[in-house]
């Protein structure tokens, strides 16, 4: 990503920005800025650049079963988007991006509504501030595990609710039962990076709003989600990454049958089952290109302002 | 309402008992009665799927097939099961605490850095660096493992804690980053100013100013850092090989049933209840700083 | 960056080194062992036993080899993961590895683990579809472990006589019907259990999916299809409930013990909890065991079980390959069969009084797992379990005919075949 994709900084230049022009602080800041990212640097770059690096390279390389074969140039990513792979390859791509666009939908809207209500001044909120925590704070594979327990045919979703559901072995209720569980479990961490950006924004703005007879609707729409937007394109970004490389919550639910096997789950069984590292590599290259389009895409679409650095924020009617 | 152009955001008030929350006396039933609702609405969601976990945990080892929505016969079997000598529990919540507290500690050290050259400094590669943070965020993590178990083989780390330590830190940085760097960028820097033609180094400006404004976005991240860390299972099922330094996630996945396919549900759900509860102490605990740390910074002297 | 750069020095010397120390010979010949504990890679014991077991016997003979578990998660496929990632990279931390039948083939042909000295491992005692499990391109790789096999679970209070035929246990149904009770089930999630289900009926029908260690498909034949078809009519015509189709073992046993189920397919493992006395099991007592019904008479289980191999990365093979071998003494067989409830592999085991009182299952496991098959053998075998797993549940759902799903399989199968 280079300066071009996030539109974001603002021409409007603060006085603390001015003042700090003027005394001619540029280079000082740009050494103490490169030192203060160095470390964040060299944690990424050996745990997570050596091992994309390799799986790049690896990527280039046909599998044979000793090993890594004869180099085949992008052979590897043709298999996967226009050859033997691709039965497979373009179904994952798909439901990946079902469950994301459900998921993450059905996770902002009760995320929001949860950062609301912990936001106001009730008794016993500490209790509400807590139980919202349960659901995020259970590991995957114990909820997986627990929603498959409730979501057997004789499980307690059905008798609770008189249905007959074979949840776990239908088409759509086997989505639903992946979306309802990660939805379930996620919707509190939205909840939580909200609660923290309405901490952020000022009482007097409701102020003067309510002076000016805005009602609460106007005030949500027209305060509380523009001033939240950082906070809101935050959250759902990093929920976007998470969604689109889901694996333990399908792979333990439903195994990938009745078409919910997702990108990650392909990436899992040619990597760790087939052992073929070369296709496997390509597969999540691809999964990470795609990745990259739709955050780009988001960042740039929402005008993500992430960084509105030291920008006075202007409350838009 | 008139557009508000604030040259800065106002020293807000305590949101908790103000903003949204206090209103004008003719509203203020809807306002509890939505409220209400909603707080029930909540819980429930929350806690519905919990209970069932917690029900299942109370019910005896040859009880757990059965829909009752309250155990029968409460038993504590799966509890002692869960501490019995051959699963290592409570040194694996010790192995998750050492774990999920120094990966806080140190991503949070790091990524305050980062995000304040990003959100605070003026340099040329702002958005490529956080561009490039976020792409470290978008590789299949499964895809990761073989490459750092060699790795890791090689440095003879295997069992160890540090093993886990920092692929846990890589792998919440850039959350740790993007959420502090947004927080950042909406902090009132004109107190940092202050504090700097005041005669404060830009580090003091950073320590006694900032960090105390940054309280809940700290405070929220460090309590979503350490949730990760302690949930953290795919690289620990790999790095750890033995009680040595096995956390609890790790430690869960050994729970057997007295034969081979026979699922260890009852068991399971008894772990998962038991290492939720230093997380609701936790949240419990900081609870307040969540939400009511931007006063307790001292704002407004 | 630097870092990376050592640590990719490191890796080289170490493939080197390793280079330099492998050979072909079989475990237990050549050069002495390095001193230290064996370590034992297996799943997680379930018993609790197994140490204490080597310790008392093992151990107590052999001061300065002591053999130690290392145990592995609970799920089969992190336990092959585990295993898989220490052999890629070389590690030297397992001596002995605890793997399922169905991956021997893998790890001897990716030469992972060591051949053993057949002479130390008589064919005769075992019994043989379990000894030829453990057999690669006509050379032994592995001692056998565990077995284990289906049977026929049945209500005995309701079934006068267990069905021998499936035309017999549909007929059976009727009984069914009249206690408001489902048929017939067995595990039919799209997960391994279902290869091991789905080669049971194409087996039993005498059929077959591969032959030749894999590089003959042979699933595309009037046999299989018949196989194959008796599961989805069960689907169909509804002696198999419709649930099953999530069923792995356990949502199977408890519908068993729930009284709702007449027949069920299943390891032996089900028979001491479904007569163990508790609110779960509603059967104790009213329940027995047969040989699984084919379509003329008693069909073929597939196997299950374990087979113990030594890693060709072991620094003490001598050892490994001498507990091996003084783990499937017939001495200390017995106590296995005993204490850890394990199914046999010696052929004399299933004969011992002893180890009949204690599982009274038995003669009928000794009965199926002699008669049985082991699955698909194939170094490919996650490529094949997965191309069966997804035909066979795609007939099941009838989202394809049986033809249609055996000849996609049989496709699918020959590329996987023709990999190099």
């Amino acid at each position: 990503m280079t300066s071009s994709t996030l539109p974001a900084t603002t021409p409007t230049r603060s006085p603390a920005r001015r003042l700090r022009r003027a005394g001619g602080s540029g280079r000082s800041e740009s050494r103490l800025a490169t030192w203060l990212i160095l470390p964040t640097a060299v944690f990424l770059l050996s745990v997570v650049g050596f091992p994309v690096v390799k799986a790049l390279y690896l990527s280039l390389f046909e599998d044979r079963f000793a090993g890594a074969g004869p180099f085949t140039g992008l052979g590897n990513y043709a298999k996967a988007l226009t050859g033997d792979g691709s039965a497979d390859f373009w179904p994952a791509f798909i439901v990946t991006n079902v469950f994301t666009g459900i998921s993450v939908t059905f996770e902002l809207a009760i995320g929001m509504m949860m950062a609301l209500i912990m936001n106001r001044a009730f008794k016993g909120r500490a209790l509400v501030r807590t139980s919202v925590l349960v659901p995020w704070a259970i590991p995957t594979a114990v909820t997986a595990k627990l929603w498959l327990w409730m979501m057997q045919p004789d499980g307690i979703v059905n008798a609770v609710t008189g249905q007959k559901i074979i949840w776990t072995g239908s088409e759509w209720p086997s989505k639903w039962a992946i979306i309802v569980a990660d939805t379930w479990k996620t919707a509190p961490f939205i909840a939580l990076l909200l609660l923290a950006g309405l901490q952020i924004i000022p009482g007097d703005v409701y102020e003067a709003a309510r002076v000016d007879g805005a009602t609460a609707w106007q005030r949500f729409t027209r305060i509380t989600l523009p001033l939240l937007k950082p906070a809101i394109l935050v959250a759902v970004l990093f929920r976007l990454l998470d969604v689109l490389r889901i694996y333990d919550l399908p792979a333990l639910l439903t195994r990938g049958s009745n078409d919910t096997k997702t990108l990650s789950m392909l990436v899992v069984e040619q990597v760790q089952g087939s052992t073929k590292y070369g296709y496997g590599s390509a597969l999540s290259t691809l999964t990470f290109l795609y990745i990259f389009v739709v955050a780009f895409a988001f960042v740039k679409l929402l005008g993500a302002n992430v960084v509105a650095t030291q920008a006075p924020k202007e409350v838009k009617k | 309402m008139s557009t508000t152009t604030t040259d800065r955001p106002a020293p807000p008030h305590p949101t908790g008992t103000s903003g949204v929350g206090a209103r004008p006396s003719r509203s203020i039933n809807w306002g509890t009665l939505l409220t209400a609702l909603g707080v029930i609405f909540i819980v429930a969601y929350c806690l519905a799927p919990f209970y069932w976990m917690v029900v299942s945990a109370f019910k005896g080892p040859n009880n757990i097939f059965n829909n009752d929505l309250i155990p029968t016969h409460p038993s504590l079997e799966n509890f002692k099961a869960v501490f019995s000598s051959q699963n290592n529990f409570g040194k694996a919540l010790i192995s998750s605490a050492i774990i999920g507290v120094t990966s806080t500690v140190i991503a949070l050290a790091i990524g305050m850095f980062a995000a304040y050259a990003l959100a605070r400094l003026r340099f040329k590669a702002k958005f490529l660096v956080l561009g490039v943070v976020l792409a470290t965020a978008m590789f299949p993590g499964v895809a990761l493992i073989t490459p750092l178990f060699q790795l890791f083989t090689d440095l003879g780390w295997i069992d160890t804690y540090q093993a886990m330590i920092i692929p846990d830190i890589s792998f919440t940085l850039p959350l740790t980053i993007w959420i502090l760097t947004s927080f950042f960028s909406e902090m009132p820097w004109e107190l940092e100013q202050a504090a700097k033609v005041d005669g404060a180094t830009p580090g003091q400006a950073f320590r006694k100013v900032i960090v105390p404004l940054a309280a809940p976005g700290v405070f929220t991240t460090a309590i979503l850092v350490f949730v990760y860390a302690w949930n953290e299972y795919l690289i620990a099922s790999v790095m750890s090989q033995t009680s040595v330094s096995q956390p609890v996630t790790a430690a869960m996945a050994r729970f057997v049933g007295s034969s081979e396919h026979q699922e260890p549900f009852g068991t399971q759900m008894a772990a998962g209840v038991v290492m939720t509860i230093p997380l609701v102490i936790l949240v419990l605990l900081f609870q307040r700083r969540i939400v009511a740390g931007l006063t307790a910074g001292g704002v407004k002297g | 960056m630097r870092r990376t750069a050592w640590a990719a020095a490191v890796v080289a010397v170490g493939v080197i080194a390793a280079g330099c120390s492998s050979g072909t010979k079989t475990a237990g010949s050549g050069g002495k062992d390095a001193a230290g504990t064996i370590m034992f890679a297996t799943g997680k014991d379930t018993s609790g036993k197994l140490q204490k077991l080597i310790d008392a016997g093992w151990n107590s003979k052999h001061p300065s080899q002591k053999v130690k578990l290392i145990e592995l998660p609970e799920d089969a496929e992190a336990q092959r993961s585990a295993m898989v990632q220490n052999a890629q990279a070389k590690s030297d931390r397992y001596d002995l590895l605890n793997l399922d039948v169905i991956w021997t083939s893998e790890f001897a042909g990716k030469k992972w683990a060591l051949p053993l000295n057949e002479a130390d491992f008589p064919k005769d005692q075992f019994l043989g579809p379990v000894y030829d499990t453990a057999i690669y391109n006509g050379k032994l790789y592995a001692a056998p472990w565990a077995s284990d096999g289906g049977m026929l679970y049945y209500r005995k209070d309701l079934v006068p006589a267990p069905p021998k035929t499936w035309a017999e246990m549909i007929k059976d149904c009727a009984i069914a019907k009249k206690n408001n009770m489902d048929c017939y089930a067995g595990q039919f999630k799209q997960y391994e259990g279902l290869t091991v289900n789905a080669s049971e009926a194409i087996n039993s029908a005498g059929g077959d999916i591969l032959k030749n260690d894999g590089k003959d498909v042979v699933v595309n034949s009037p046999e299989a299809k018949k196989g194959l078809q008796f599961l989805v009519d069960g689907f169909k015509q509804g002696y198999i409930p419709k649930a099953a189709i999530t069923y792995d073992e356990e949502p199977g046993r408890r519908s068993f013990q729930a009284g709702k189920l007449l027949f069920m397919r299943q390891w032996p493992y089900a028979y001491g909890l479904g007569n163990t006395a508790g609110p779960d099991s509603k059967i104790v007592g009213k329940f027995a065991v047969a040989p699984l019904p084919g379509p003329d008479g008693p069909g073929a289980t597939t196997l299950g079980g374990h087979n113990l191999a030594i890693s060709a990365f072991s620094k003490r093979p001598k050892g490994a390959a001498a507990f091996l071998k003084y783990w499937t003494s017939a001495e200390n067989e017995k106590q296995v069969a005993i204490q850890l409830s394990f199914a046999p592999v010696l052929a004399a085991t299933y004969d011992d009084p002893a180890v009949i009182k204690a599982a009274p299952y038995i003669p009928v496991l000794k009965e199926a797992i002699t008669k049985a098959k082991a699955r698909p053998k194939s170094v490919f075998y996650p490529d094949v379990t997965k191309a069966i797993e997804e035909n066979v549940y795609a007939a099941l759902q009838g989202k394809k005919t049986v033809d249609q799903a055996l000849s996609d399989l049989a496709k699918k199968l020959e590329e996987i075949a023709k990999q190099k």
